[in-house]
């Protein structure tokens, strides 16, 4: 299982902080989103290759063909805007 | 050897700054970038604005760019603190320090450091206006400004 985390705007969209999800075939940050995606409505407009999201895995910024592995910390988010 | 404070409470630049002084003798230059919360953004006022972060990565993303910065620069302390929770117009909202033997590195360390958090550290702010509250959207020029440092010699 991965555990999955969402902030900000897609946290809201998505209307969960956390939550656990299998790992999936194949086992890479593209996959999950896919995976993700096809849940529902909600999943897929948030997630839609038009929106802009970013993905880290374990605390550091990745892309989608980023590996996973199970218990891995993947977070999804919009992009950052502190400062 | 950088100090990475997340807080709610306010900060203080003097203090900051003579924080790092009292550490080394070798320091020659002290550059420092505030950032203040502004009462206005993409044409509403604003009258409060909430930072949510992630925990951990935060911190991470942070002491990387630091380190980055100490790559490129003759960087001998740093000091990085952004307040997180809730904040009103004025506030004071984030504080780069850094020191250096010369100013030249420690103006450079400053603004490289202040373009990178801007992109890579996950920080959101959300605004209260008078139409209700709104996430802000990253602006494709904080991207520019990051990008620029590829492309910049780090001799200075």
């Amino acid at each position: 299982m991965l555990k999955v985390l969402y902030f900000a705007a897609l946290r809201e969209a998505i209307g969960v902080a956390e939550e656990r999800v299998a790992l999936p075939a194949p086992a890479t940050v593209g996959a999950l989103v896919e995976a993700l995606r096809a849940r529902d409505g909600k999943y897929a407009d948030a997630l839609a290759p038009s929106r802009r999201w970013r993905v880290a895995v374990n605390q550091d910024m990745v892309g989608l063909d980023a590996a996973l592995k199970a218990g891995d910390e993947v977070a999804i988010f919009p992009p950052v805007t502190g400062g | 050897m950088p100090t990475i404070r997340l807080q709610t409470e306010d900060f203080d630049l003097s203090h900051e700054c003579a924080a790092i002084r009292d550490r080394s003798r070798a320091i020659g230059a002290i550059a420092s970038f505030v950032g203040v919360v502004r009462d206005m953004n993409d044409g509403s006022g604003v009258s409060s604005m909430t930072l949510e972060h992630y925990p951990g990565m935060t911190e991470r993303a942070l002491e990387k760019i630091v380190a980055e910065a100490s790559q490129r620069w003759d960087v001998i302390d740093a000091t990085v603190i952004h307040r997180v929770g809730t904040l009103q117009p004025q506030d004071q909202i984030v504080l780069v320090v850094v020191a250096s033997a010369h100013r030249g590195h420690a103006f450079a360390a400053c603004e490289f450091i202040m373009d990178y958090l801007k992109t890579d550290a996950p920080f959101w702010k959300k605004e209260a206006t008078p139409q209700g509250t709104r996430w802000v959207e990253a602006r494709a020029s904080d991207d520019d400004a990051k990008q620029r440092w590829d492309s910049k010699g780090s001799a200075t």
